[in-house]
């Protein structure tokens, strides 16, 4: 069984170190607040390991099965008897696995700030928030049920906020912020009813009885959620639905991406940790994790999610070769990548052989926080060192930051799939899953693949190859001491093997041991799509020259619509600001101001008019008052006598 | 000679009650105006009086009430003319019209 202590104190201790350094930080720690917060992280992450590794080989597997454990559960929130919310911890093989990434990755970029942020006055509140975060990113991969998943959904939302408005004083990044947070919340409110749609059908919030329930075909609670329908599509449906909406504004799936460009605001650290390892890939996490009830529905919510998923791939990965900002390339390649993971659970079906989607897309989630955690962190030491994120700005950068540039070499040959890295084998079993489901959806994450190599290495040989180094005669420090190159190294020698781990053994759609298949005469395509890309950008941008400038003019219209990321955020615009704002804005705040506001206002004018005219019986004249009181108390006496019955 | 009946007292005091209430509500100077309260209190003092002496002759409330109602009236009294006093201290007038102003 699992230890509940050690599982409980893996959340509890960066949410200590949150109230710590928040309430007392500014105080008492100005200095030493990275260090207590990395401290306990590291705590935290040793404790993860652990419970990871009793998991998996002590007592975890019974009969050859992974189990699902409740570590911890009490009755939070009672509505009637049956009807209650609880608060638990579930321990099974994603959410061990995601403790262990969300940990990791997290104590990577505590390390890496100590130098990146170092001398910011607001160093201690920093690392409140990231503690903020961690412990609600850990709270969402231990939850045990749909509502508690809610809660933390919202509070990684929050952290996110925060950290992306963290320089509050630069308008682009509180515009940012806002952007991020109004996006993600306007997928939660779908979330939000999704969760009410399947718990009420399912008559329960947990997890396991939920699924349990909401996928035998024999139960009472799946005949009605099949029956009821609106618009033609059964409850259960539309919940799926809806809380896919969720995860994909979270993990910035097309059309609900927009934010995550914009998040690039944040220091770099953070763009590492929320926007590029763990936080975007709530979404995959949450289908993951209600997988069983994604796969019953029909029709399949599973095509949806395949074809988001692609759809968002491919698109992102055409925008990020165009981006000139290394921090956006970077964001357009995570949501590509996501689309992966996303469309790897789309062409996934539950139970054995044919649940090789579901481990591919959660292998690739885990080797993608590696290499995308790294790359981010190098990105953050060229930007440290080159103080801009223009890619123009940099180049010949290899002589200048030697162990960056290893180390990010190894994580784009990891992204590029590039045997034997890490990304090699996670998307190699993506791919399989898809050509074995889905021809259509295979082909083009080929063609994705390859242009993803392409802008990696496009990203790769810019900064540090093409034009030597100007450094405009700026006086320069190093590479930025052991603190940041620590992670960095940590990180590539991930990124190097961590694809030889045998997942299927750990993860898979029902817990059983799945051996993941590998062909060798499959691999060529994606290899070979792969090294195209690195051929191209080697011949673009390996020397300075003006190849790629005359391929951009001779697509001219594609190019400028592709550089301006396809209109998007000005598509969103006009929806919002002409359809929105003149359709349903407008005619709301002419009803709320005339007719809301006017009732009350006549309300009060009327008042105002009766209390004018009463205002004079009350004259101050002392014999006036008399008079009336006479008056009243002979009519009354009048009446009394005579009139009274 | 005709004897003093319950009818005459009652007369009189109601012919002081009116001309009481009369006063008050006619005069502007407060000490007039308090007099006329104490000719309204003194016509209810007859009325007592002559209730008892006529309808229960044996009994004494209404001498007892008489004597409460002298005493009330002399404390009224006394706040009164301290209030007037103040009244003539701030605005230099004993007219009620003068104390319009208290109602703000």
């Amino acid at each position: 069984m699992p230890n509940t202590l050690n599982i409980v104190l893996i959340p509890l201790l960066p949410f200590i170190g949150f109230l710590m350094l928040g309430m007392f930080g500014k105080k008492y720690f100005q200095s030493l607040g990275g260090f207590i917060g990395t401290g306990l992280l590291l705590a935290s992450t040793i404790l993860s390991f652990h419970t990871a590794y009793e998991y998996f080989f002590v007592y975890g597997k019974v009969d050859g099965v992974y189990q699902q454990f409740i570590a911890l559960q009490y009755v939070w929130l009672e509505f009637s008897p049956g009807m209650q919310i609880d608060m638990g911890i579930l321990v099974d093989p994603v959410s061990v696995m995601m403790l262990v990434v969300v940990t990791f990755i997290s104590l990577m970029v505590h390390i890496y700030s100590l130098g990146y942020m170092k001398g910011d006055d607001r160093f201690p509140i920093y690392y409140s928030f990231l503690g903020l975060f961690t412990f609600s990113m850990l709270g969402l991969v231990l939850a045990s049920n749909i509502f508690q998943i809610y809660i933390f959904w919202e509070l990684v939302g929050v952290s996110s906020f925060l950290l992306i408005g963290y320089y509050y004083d630069k308008p682009s990044a509180v515009a940012a912020c806002k952007k991020a947070f109004i996006v993600t919340r306007f997928a939660d409110l779908g979330f939000l009813i999704g969760i009410l749609i399947l718990s009420y059908c399912a008559g329960t919030f947990d997890f396991a009885t939920l699924i349990e329930r909401l996928t035998s075909t024999s139960s009472n609670e799946f005949k009605t959620a099949i029956t009821f329908s609106f618009l033609g599509v059964s409850a259960l449906t539309w919940g799926a639905i809806l809380v896919f909406i969720g995860g994909a504004g979270k993990s910035a799936m097309f059309p609900l991406h927009i934010w995550l460009p914009d998040a690039m605001e944040g220091p770099t650290p953070v763009s590492a940790l929320i926007h590029a390892a763990t936080m975007v890939v709530a979404g995959v996490y949450l289908v993951a994790r209600l997988f069983p009830v994604f796969a019953i529905t029909t029709p399949g919510v599973l095509e949806i999610i395949g074809w988001v998923g692609i759809v968002s791939a491919v698109i992102a990965a055409i925008i990020a070769c165009t981006q000139t900002d290394i921090k956006r390339v970077l964001a357009y390649s995570t949501m590509s990548q996501i689309g992966f993971m996303m469309f790897a659970l789309g062409v996934s079906s539950y139970g054995g052989e044919n649940g090789l989607g579901y481990t591919a897309s959660l292998f690739h989630l885990f080797t993608h926080a590696i290499f995308k955690a790294l790359l981010f962190l190098g990105a953050g030491a060229v930007i440290h060192y080159v103080h801009s994120n223009e890619m123009n700005d940099m180049g010949g950068l290899r002589k200048h930051l030697p162990i960056t540039h290893f180390t990010f070499l190894i994580a784009c040959l990891a992204i590029a799939g590039v045997p034997p890295f890490a990304g090699f084998f996670s998307k190699e079993e993506i791919l399989l899953a898809a050509f074995e489901h889905n021809q259509v959806i295979y082909y083009a994450a080929l063609f994705t693949s390859g242009l993803t190599a392409f802008y990696m290495f496009r990203l790769y040989f810019n900064v540090f190859w093409n034009k030597p180094y100007n450094d405009h005669g700026v006086h320069h420090h190093g590479e930025g001491g052991w603190v940041m190159m620590l992670p960095l190294v940590l990180l590539a020698i991930g990124a190097a093997t961590a694809g030889f781990i045998p997942f299927g053994k750990f993860v898979s759609s029902d817990g059983k041991l799945l051996e993941l298949p590998f062909h060798l005469s499959f691999s060529i395509a994606p290899v070979a799509f792969g090294l195209i890309g690195i051929g191209v950008a080697f011949l673009f941008y390996k020397t300075n020259n003006n190849k790629a400038d005359k391929l951009s003019i001779s697509l001219n219209g594609f190019y400028t619509a592709v550089h301006n990321k396809l209109y998007i955020d000005e598509l969103y615009f006009f929806i919002t600001k002409k359809i929105l704002f003149n359709l349903i804005g407008r005619p709301a705040a002419w009803v709320d101001k005339t007719i809301v506001d006017g009732m009350i206002n006549q309300i009060g004018l009327i008042t105002q008019n009766v209390s004018e005219g009463i205002k004079k019986i009350q004259s101050g004249k002392l014999q006036q008052y008399a008079i009336y009181f006479f008056t009243s108390i002979l009519l009354m006496s009048v009446y009394f006598i005579y009139l009274w019955k | 000679m005709m004897e003093v009946g319950l009818y005459h007292v009652l007369f009189v005091s109601i012919a002081l009650f009116f001309i009481g209430v009369f006063g008050f509500f006619t005069r502007r100077n407060l000490v007039t105006m308090l007099m006329s309260i104490e000719l309204i209190l003194n016509s209810v003092n007859l009325n007592f009086i002559a209730f008892n002496k006529y309808v229960w002759p044996g009994k004494m409330e209404g001498m007892f009430f008489t004597i409460f109602i002298i005493a009330i009236a002399a404390a009224e009294a006394a706040v009164a003319i301290a209030i007037i006093i103040n009244l003539y201290r701030s605005h230099s007038s004993i007219n009620v019209e003068t104390a319009e102003d208290l109602k703000y």
